[in-house]
């Protein structure tokens, strides 16, 4: 376990290091209330973000508003970060009416056109290849937009990986390769999926800069990755970084980590909690009081409590519903088979 | 008016839409310079520039999936995949990524990209020259699939496709790429999705085909004119013109379906299943396939394995005959 790298002085504005805090306390609430409303059988599934909130937030808060994100399984909370309500993101979580994609994914597969958070696909890294191309259209229509494209250390092992990395460094694309190496890829561990030394070296093969990062220190996240959003924006092309983190709970609701890694192992990380860290920097800065702590992890617990209340009322999506957006105009196939349903006894609420 | 073949045809498809609309993109493999192996994109790279004909690296699966991640953005990409059977690496962003994008979000995000792909045999291509997949992608709900026969149905419908805000397969029929030629409109004109073309008017039976077996289909009906054929050539395969199929089988009480692809499970047994479901007072004989057999496409008998004109008339007699 590497030591915290010293900082006298904050590195940040006050504003931005506290926002960061606030938004990773938020967030761990928000998982730790929802993997036990999973268990309670409330929620169907759920991958939380649990150790990892440094890797998420402090990177996607160098972005612009007007960048865009591709996501993978844990960076729901940067759409939060950016502005999402919490409301309509657990009615995503509860794959209920109030769910702006209409219940049509799984818990944790949020997006929201509205903080340019695309939606992603179950299926490992195929978002890379996509931020590149969105990337290349920002640069083709002379946007500013950079493009960050967030991965996990097991899509480096999938063909869309490389094939994303190869294109980025060919066009010279405006994106940023965010990759959570959280070690573990479900019961895989990172050693299985790479002979590299790292996963930022892997970088140099396609032509651009690898850099690689504390991941569970916000302050070192915000640095690396602000670096080269700035230099993407500014013609310079890509970077990979690499975040090296750990993912302190299960891959999802339905795994049990237990089988396969060492809880010893999770205690190491567990000292390196990545809001324990940030805590202690802001505490030794001055900016941050004992009593501040108190009020904010009350503040947020009443928040996430009030909008998951909210958000468990809100009905089943419509029936009907289940047919629209396959085209924008329904065809007559479709319109058949919707009638069909309609003329059919209902199936009941569905399971979870 | 221009006397074109399809690869014309599909060149100035391009040409007029790139200039009417700044968003359209070309990308894939030696689409620059070279103008595609089949030169269908020629001289687009002189006109617009690298910027919007782009060559790609090789790799299927970021051709298709910097092409969605383009239209996302805003611009209305036309990649091209060489050949159809190379088309499997991108599988996964086609039929996971791209089909599904507008639903799994809601509506939010939609993907408007026309994947223009040569395909069919016939050309001494072997296996990996020569499939005919698009039994995979009508299966896939969210995508639309085209399939014209000729050089003035290949341009306005390239042109409705890009047009579309819905991702189209756009599958060019190699085997006729130039053989098939035509007067071609110069200029803007489309044909809409989902409209079938009565090639060929009958009272005696139906026969449906698209693409390159059109034409042999024509050549079969064309020989015996006592089948007096209804003869309707799809060129938008999924979404299925049902009007015209159901009228015209309603009216002959006969069908035939001719595909070159493998018989089960491909399009002609949805076509089969959809006539007998709303046709069935009125058929006088069972459906009849005419189709590529469930082999992998053979290089030295390639002619036994396409449903070329003497199979198809062979079949289409005995259609004719049965009596029940």
């Amino acid at each position: 376990m590497q030591p915290l790298h010293k900082l006298e002085t904050p590195p940040l504005p006050r504003e931005i290091l506290l926002r960061i805090y606030r938004e990773m306390v938020r967030l761990r609430t928000l998982d730790e209330r929802m993997m036990t409303l999973q268990r309670q059988g409330r929620v169907g599934f759920y991958g939380a973000c649990t150790g990892q909130e440094a890797a998420t937030l402090a990177s996607a808060i160098a972005l612009e508003k007007s960048d865009w994100i591709f996501p993978a399984l844990r960076e729901g909370g940067a759409m939060l970060l950016r502005g999402f309500p919490l409301v309509p993101y657990l009615c995503q979580i509860f794959g209920n009416a109030g769910d702006e994609t209409k219940g049509r994914q799984m818990p944790s597969h949020m997006a929201s056109k509205s903080v340019h958070q695309v939606s992603w696909s179950s299926c490992i890294g195929t978002q890379l290849p996509q931020a590149v191309g969105a990337a290349m259209a920002a640069k083709i229509k002379g946007d500013r937009t950079v493009v960050a494209a967030y991965l996990g250390d097991g899509a480096t092992s999938e063909g869309d990986f490389h094939v994303a990395l190869n294109f980025a460094g060919v066009f010279k694309a405006p994106v940023v390769f965010i990759c959570q190496n959280n070690h573990w890829a479900i019961s895989v561990p990172s050693s299985k999926q790479t002979a590299s030394e790292s996963i930022a070296i892997k970088a140099q093969a396609y032509g651009f800069g690898g850099v690689k990062v504390d991941g569970n220190d916000a302050v070192a996240v915000h640095a690396a990755v602000k670096q080269a959003v700035d230099k993407a924006r500014s013609g310079g092309g890509p970077t990979l970084v690499e975040c090296e983190t750990y993912r302190i709970g299960a891959h999802s609701s339905s795994d049990d980590p237990t089988r396969y890694r060492d809880e010893r192992e999770v205690e190491q990380w567990r000292k390196r909690d990545p809001l324990d860290l940030l805590r202690g920097r802001l505490q030794s800065w001055g900016i941050w009081s004992a009593r501040e702590e108190d009020e904010l992890r009350a503040k947020v617990l009443e928040e996430v409590n009030a909008a998951i209340a909210e958000a468990e009322k809100k009905p089943e999506p419509p029936r009907e519903s289940l047919f629209e957006d396959v085209y924008s105009v329904l065809p007559w196939s479709l319109r058949e088979q919707r009638e069909e349903l309609l003329a059919s006894p209902p199936a009941g609420k569905t399971s979870q | 008016m221009p006397s074109w073949n399809i690869i014309q045809a599909v060149n100035d498809a391009l040409r007029v839409e790139m200039r009417r609309d700044p968003r359209v993109v070309v990308l894939g493999e030696d689409v620059g310079k070279f103008g595609g192996v089949f030169r269908a994109t020629l001289g687009l790279i002189e006109e617009f520039g690298a910027d919007r004909v782009i060559d790609t690296p090789l790799a299927e699966a970021g051709i298709v999936g910097a092409a969605i991640g383009m239209a996302m953005y805003g611009l209305r990409p036309v990649p091209e995949i060489q050949f159809s059977d190379f088309i499997y690496p991108a599988f996964d962003q086609i039929v996971n990524e791209l089909a599904k994008l507008r639903y799994r979000s809601g509506g939010q995000y939609s993907a408007p990209v026309v994947i223009r792909t040569p395909a069919g045999g016939g050309i001494k291509g072997g296996h990996y020259h020569s499939q005919s997949p698009e039994a995979l992608f009508i299966h896939t709900p969210g995508l639309q699939v085209i399939y014209p026969s000729n050089p003035y149905d290949a341009k306005g419908l390239l042109l409705s496709a890009i047009r579309s805000d819905d991702p189209v397969i756009f599958m060019e029929p190699k085997r006729v790429y130039r053989a098939a030629k035509g007067d071609v409109p110069e200029g803007d004109y489309t044909i809409p999705i989902g409209e079938a073309r009565v090639v060929r008017e009958g009272r005696g039976m139906t026969v449906i085909a698209w693409g390159a077996m059109l034409h042999e289909a024509e050549q079969a009906v064309g020989q015996l004119p006592e089948l007096d054929a209804e003869l309707i050539d799809l060129r938008t395969l999924w979404p299925l013109d049902i009007e015209a199929v159901v009228g015209s089988v309603s009216k002959t009480g006969r069908c035939a379906i001719v595909q070159e692809a493998p018989r089960t499970c491909g399009f002609a047994a949805e076509i089969a299943a959809l006539v007998q479901e709303r046709c069935f007072p009125r058929l006088e004989a069972p459906i009849a396939r005419i189709t590529g057999w469930d082999t992998p496409f053979p290089y030295a008998l390639e002619n036994d394995y396409l449903p070329l004109a003497p199979r198809i008339l062979h079949k289409l007699r005995e259609l004719k005959d049965y009596e029940a």
